[in-house]
């Protein structure tokens, strides 16, 4: 979908970054200053690259040897940015039709209705931008990037400046609109809150470098990219699907590849999937199955890796199935228990543990 | 009952039909240069401002002057102009629109070129990725939101106009029905011994239209206001 490899220098700052995205969320993830959005300002014309290429869809938008240089209006690229950028001079509805107006019918895929029923701003179509609430102006600036019929959207941060309520609000609909007009995300952020709901693919970005791409899971589960996942806390990161809830037990069942995780009964809709998270210090290991035991969570595994961090912290990495789940052990239970790569184990996870906040829908079911 | 004299209403009318031409002559112009302060960096872009700005502070004698000599029949615009198209301004109602225009210009600029600043760029961006040209984006965008600074220089420059007199009078003279606008009336009325009242009804003229002129501004400027704030 997206394949792009730019340089540009911004005064003392470089941003060099090659990749390629394909359907679904890709998360641009980073510290502040770390280039993303100068990336995706490339990718929509605002910003001109000193060399490199850009291409989407097969198409070519730049590339400095051949060059070429797509006027920003000839890209049909949505961008949203951060702070809405509604015009205030028009209402809500000419906002939205602003993009649409200018694509030819028989380009355009996305429907005005649908996109209203997705966003529900039926009832603010008559309004000026300046009454509106900041949820509420954010969600029309998605709209209008979506009505002008994407190849892709591009939002830069779209809900830093929202509150959390609003935010939990608008996530579950930005991770709905890539499958539901399949238009592929390029999305910015430095929350992994948002992150881990919404992105398939992650692609972590360090000082105006891309430092790794892969899917989501797999990038936050392994430790060694822990400085660059940021002050999140250590840990794997599970795909898993809503299997059944029961009230009695007060217990919501999850299937992941590689086996079942009970957890604290929550609201998720039945069959969704979800990403969770474990944290690695949740994880316990233990040789011999536990029988009668309190964890709920008791999952056969085998050790990919162990790793000594310090004297008092170990990091071990097992698999269960396909599924990689990151413990951290005491130095003196890795003394006692001595394990090594390719032993089988038991990895022991509380159900109490996978906490409530930590789960996210990805709007797939 | 304050009936006007058929020399008022040619004065009033003068006036009006000078500034009003004065201003819809000159804003695109205005416009124009006010994008280019605004937005474009250029070599000699502080000769050029401070060309604009130049009949601000120079008496406007001087300016008239300027005009006489650069506009007249044998003045080197001026006799082109005439030798082309077979038009001369000097001693017409048209060079007396031109007078105060370029007396007012440098308030119009400066009213629409703040305005212009206080854009969000943003906006502009936005407008693009959604598929709209730049000059599009100009005339969608930026126009509408640079129009209360438009309104504004607009008034300025035609309350300014109104009350041109001194390069009126050296550049198109005082010829009643073609340059005897309000205030030229005015001063020759004040040359005649014995014409004091006929001097004040002019006054009183110019107040109202004046006062009218910015009450019309205010109204305008808050609809305008309200129309961008919601």
């Amino acid at each position: 979908m997206l394949d792009l490899s730019v340089i540009r220098q911004q005064g003392s700052f470089r941003v060099d970054v090659s990749m390629k995205t394909g359907a679904g969320v890709t998360a641009l993830f980073g510290p502040s200053g770390s280039g993303k959005t100068s990336v995706i300002n490339m990718v929509a014309g605002l910003a001109r690259p000193d060399q490199g290429r850009i291409e989407v869809d097969g198409r070519v938008l730049f590339d400095s040897q051949q060059k070429v240089d797509i006027a920003p209006e000839h890209r049909r690229l949505g961008y949203v940015f951060q702070d809405g950028r509604l015009f205030p001079h028009l209402s809500v509805r000419a906002n939205l039709n602003f993009g649409r107006d200018r694509v030819p019918e028989s380009e355009r895929k996305v429907e005005f209705d649908a996109v209203i029923d997705v966003l529900g701003i039926e009832h603010l179509l008559d309004r000026r931008p300046a009454l509106l609430s900041g949820g509420e102006k954010q969600r029309v600036a998605i709209g209008r990037a979506l009505l002008a019929s994407p190849r892709i959207l591009l939002m830069d941060e779209p809900l830093a400046a929202l509150d959390a309520n609003r935010k939990a609000e608008l996530l579950p609909f930005i991770g709905a609109l890539s499958k539901r007009f399949h238009i592929p995300i390029v999305y910015v952020s430095h929350s992994m809150d948002e992150v881990l709901s919404l992105a398939d693919t992650l692609v972590l970005m360090d000082q105006g470098k891309m430092a790794a791409i892969g899917p989501t899971e797999d990038l936050l589960s392994r430790p060694e990219l822990r400085p660059l996942t940021g002050r999140w806390e250590a840990g794997s990161v599970i795909r898993a699907k809503v299997e059944g809830h029961d009230k009695q037990e007060g217990m919501t069942r999850l299937r992941f590849a590689g086996g079942s995780l009970v957890m604290a009964r929550n609201h998720l809709a039945l069959g969704s999937t979800v990403r969770l998270r474990v944290h690695a210090s949740d994880v316990a290991i233990a040789l011999d199955h536990p029988g009668r035991v309190s964890v709920r969570n008791v999952l056969p595994a085998k050790v990919v890796s162990v790793r000594q961090v310090d004297p008092s912290l170990v990091d071990v990495i097992l698999a269960c199935g396909e599924t990689q789940l990151w413990a951290q052990i005491s130095g003196c239970a890795q003394a006692d228990l001595d394990l090594k790569p390719g032993a089988d184990v038991y990895a022991m996870v509380k159900a109490l543990t996978i906490a409530r906040g930590e789960v996210a829908e990805t709007g797939e079911t | 009952m304050f009936i006007l004299t058929d020399l008022e209403i040619e004065a009033l009318y003068l006036s009006l039909l000078v500034s009003g031409w004065a201003v819809v002559g000159s804003l695109p112009l205005g416009i124009g240069c006010a994008w280019l302060l605004a937005r474009r960096d250029f070599p000699g872009k502080s000769l050029v401002d401070g060309l604009i700005h130049l009949p601000l502070v120079l008496p406007p004698v001087v300016v008239g002057y300027f005009l006489l000599v650069l506009m007249g029949r044998r003045g080197v615009i001026g006799s082109a102009l005439y030798d082309w198209f077979g038009i001369s301004v000097a001693f017409t109602w048209k060079g007396a629109a031109i007078a105060s225009a370029v007396i007012a210009f440098p308030l119009m600029v400066r009213a629409i070129r703040l305005s212009l600043e206080g854009v969000d760029r943003g906006l502009e961006q936005a407008a693009r990725t959604l598929g709209c040209g730049p000059f599009a984006t100009f005339f969608t965008v930026t126009l509408p939101l640079v129009m209360p600074g438009i309104l504004t220089g607009v008034i300025l420059a035609f309350a300014r106009s109104l009350s041109e007199f001194g390069a009126t009078i050296t550049f198109v003279s005082n010829i009643p029905g073609e340059t005897r606008t309000l205030p030229i009336a005015l001063y020759a009325l004040t040359q005649i011994p014995g014409e004091d009242a006929a001097a004040l009804r002019l006054c009183i003229i110019s107040v109202v239209v004046a006062f009218v002129a910015l009450m019309a501004s205010e109204i305008l400027s808050r609809r305008v206001q309200a129309r961008l704030k919601g």
